[in-house]
């Protein structure tokens, strides 16, 4: 079977297709003669309101869209490829750009799925875990806060567009405290992370819980009672329990649906279970229920942050086994972050073992035994897993993401068919896809 | 690990790094890769005498019963109600993996769809959430070198469950899964993308990353990264698919 396309030809380059656009005056005059309202839209990809770089293609029937499809796929950037040509520990530092809101939740869960491959998720030790449940707590904000902000300027309410960026900022500024950059941080490493807190970040970081505390009840003040708000969101991108389960649907969309499906309670990972908060559901399985799930889960993310800092002890933060643990002896130098002159000096100057152990583990690498495994974690946008195989080699062999954008993105179909164009736009920013994770 | 683990011993490669020992390699599991000598020099300057050595690496083998943990409730149920369907349960599950507190169905594609909807509309079972399908290529396994991999996951009774159908590379030909669960249709057709798998009965198996016309399948083993070397600070760095492997 052959479909005449573009005339080619064969270059040294490859083939190359030339598109010419010979039949356009025969498409218009088509369409010209056609007497009904249909019109075909494309929304993107390069459109401020539809969230990055996703081309949106509706069938429209006067206000009314009678089909819509998803175009994605234009930042797609070969991360999963280029894990393959990559150390385990070098992984890390592409999964963090997958859903670049939200980081250490990617690099929670691919680390979490190399410690099973590795058989050493006891060994990590308490204060990284805690460590890692406070970073990702202060990302579901983070993220929560991108999601109300953007949905909110796509409304038009553009206050809520500065409330929330403001607020995000903080916790930005909470990163690069920790982490040394405010995105893409790969700070969490298989084994533990890549460096204890830093002297002063628990204050800091109690300091922002108390801020946003403060702040917090701004957004309810603003949106949860305002009529207006509510007349574009209730009853708008409505998808009920059996759609959310059909199509896959996780996180605040299957909530807003009324199922309390948590990863965090339902298989705990990074000693979740011993956290107290709650899961917040609606039955309204709309927008608004959506927002007001994220608002809610704002409320119990700063709850667990303050449990986290309380459980702060001081310890390792990396596992115990030298031939897995990255040499981590870092400190801030004149020209960045680098390994301590303490370290450098030992390896250089008096073990010669310590210098070849370091340049093996650095520049080889630790082999993983072969197998697979699959770890999920409750991403803000619901269950983000990594499905992680292994060759027993030094690379791996193949890293899969299910990505809950990419997945949620699916329903949009379902929410907005039938609807008003204005409410595509409503619906969309309910999913709060991030072509990022989207397209990977 | 627990003693049935070490009873079963499915996995050489985990026997030899608990043992830290050059253990008995064993002839369970596939065979997924043959490595000779060692740093990755391949190009005959390997001087350290490792150059002869040669090396299977094989994925964790079939387990046998039991299982442990609810993994035993699982396969009867699974079992059960194929027999019920008139299916022998030894003709549509090749074999069963148990490693690293995961279980993993090797399905034969041709049961697949059946396996599927037993596995979500059995209310002993109920697996009504699928995650998406992850393609893996192993060159080496002859014969069954495309995998296709599902993870379903069951909100009812809390368990997670792997299947995994393998495709020649000579007729990469998988059922659909997305009459069973429809959040499927994405991940088909990534995988179809990335693989080439072509999941039959599927709606519209069109590519959802690369653009329309592109040509080749990226994520197989064959398909060349492509990379260009850079100059950093003088030094000419080769591309990451140029630079040693260590594998």
């Amino acid at each position: 079977m052959t479909t005449q396309s573009a005339s080619a030809r064969e270059t040294t380059e490859g083939t190359v297709y030339t598109v010419t656009g010979g039949d356009w005056d025969e498409v218009v005059e088509a369409a010209a003669k056609a007497d009904d309202e249909r019109l075909v839209v494309n929304m993107g990809p390069q459109h401020p309101s539809t969230h990055g770089v996703l081309r949106l293609i509706l069938e429209i029937d006067g206000e009314t869209v009678t089909e819509a499809r998803c175009g994605i796929g234009y930042l797609h950037t070969g991360i999963e490829k280029n894990l393959e040509f990559r150390t385990w520990t070098q992984g890390t530092t592409f999964v963090t750009r997958m859903d670049y809101l939200t980081p250490f939740f990617n690099e929670t869960a691919y680390c979490l799925a190399v410690e099973k491959l590795l058989g050493i998720e006891d060994q990590v030790p308490d204060r990284a875990s805690i460590i890692r449940v406070m970073l990702m707590e202060l990302n579901r904000l983070s993220s929560h806060l991108v999601a109300i902000a953007t949905g909110g300027m796509e409304l038009g309410a553009t206050t809520i567009m500065i409330y929330g960026f403001r607020d995000r900022e903080l916790i930005l500024d909470l990163y690069e405290l920790i982490t040394g950059l405010r995105m893409n941080h790969a700070y969490i490493r298989p084994g533990g992370l890549a460096q204890d807190l830093p002297p002063g970040a628990v204050d800091q970081v109690r300091e922002f819980v108390k801020t946003m505390r403060k702040n917090l009840p701004q957004y309810d003040k603003l949106a949860t009672g305002n009529p207006i708000f509510k007349a574009r969101m209730q009853d708008v991108g409505y998808l009920d329990l059996a759609g959310c389960m059909a199509l896959g649907a996780t996180g605040p969309i299957l909530r807003s649906a009324g199922l309390p499906h948590d990863l965090r309670k339902a298989q705990p990972y990074c000693g979740y279970e011993s956290y107290d908060f709650e899961i917040p559901t609606s039955d309204t399985c709309d927008s608004y229920g959506r927002f007001l799930i994220r608002l809610e889960e704002m409320r119990q993310s700063l709850n667990i942050v303050e449990q986290c800092l309380d459980r702060l002890e001081p310890g390792p933060v990396m596992v115990a086994d030298k031939k897995i643990a990255w040499p981590a002896q870092l400190a801030l130098g004149p020209d960045g972050l680098g390994n301590s002159l303490d370290h450098i000096k030992k390896i250089m100057g008096t073990s010669m073992e310590a210098l070849i152990h370091h340049f093996k583990l650095v520049t080889e690498g630790f082999r993983v035994p072969a197998g697979q495994a699959y770890a999920a974690v409750e991403s803000p946008k619901g269950e983000l897993g990594a499905h992680v195989v292994s060759d027993g080699g030094t690379r791996p062999f193949r890293v899969h993401f299910r990505d809950p954008s990419f997945t949620n993105l699916q329903s949009m179909a379902a929410m907005c068919e039938g609807g008003q164009v204005a409410d595509v736009i409503v619906a969309v920013a309910s999913i709060d896809p991030v072509m990022g994770g989207v397209d990977r | 690990m627990s003693e049935r683990d070490e009873q079963n011993k499915p996995n050489p490669e985990q026997d030899l790094n608990a043992q830290n020992l050059p253990g008995q390699r064993g002839e369970q599991g596939e065979e997924i890769r043959v490595q000779r000598g060692m740093f990755g020099a391949n190009n005959g300057g390997d001087t350290t005498g490792y150059g002869g050595l040669v090396r299977s690496v094989r994925l964790p083998g079939a387990a046998s019963r039991p299982y442990g943990g609810w993994f035993d409730e699982v396969a009867d149920e699974l079992e059960g109600a194929l027999e019920e369907q008139d299916l022998l349960p030894e003709n549509a599950i090749e074999k069963t993996v148990v490693d690293r507190g995961e279980i993993t169905f090797h399905i034969a594609r041709e049961h697949l769809l059946r396996v599927a909807r037993t596995l979500r509309d059995d209310p002993a079972l109920r697996f009504e959430l699928c995650t998406g399908v992850s393609g893996v290529h192993y060159p080496a396994d002859k014969g069954r070198e495309l995998h296709a991999v599902y993870h379903l996951r069951s909100i009812t009774h809390n368990r997670l469950i792997r299947l995994e159908v393998s495709a020649p590379d000579d007729d990469p030909h998988v059922p659909s899964l997305v009459s069973v669960y429809p959040t499927n249709d994405w991940h088909e057709r990534e995988t179809y993308d990335f693989f080439g798998l072509i999941f039959d009965g599927h709606p519209a198996l069109t590519r959802i990353m690369m653009p329309d016309d592109w040509q080749g399948f990226p994520q197989r083993k064959d398909y060349p990264l492509g990379g260009i070397a850079v100059e950093y600070k003088g030094a000419q760095i080769p591309a990451p698919d140029q630079r040693r492997s260590y594998s």
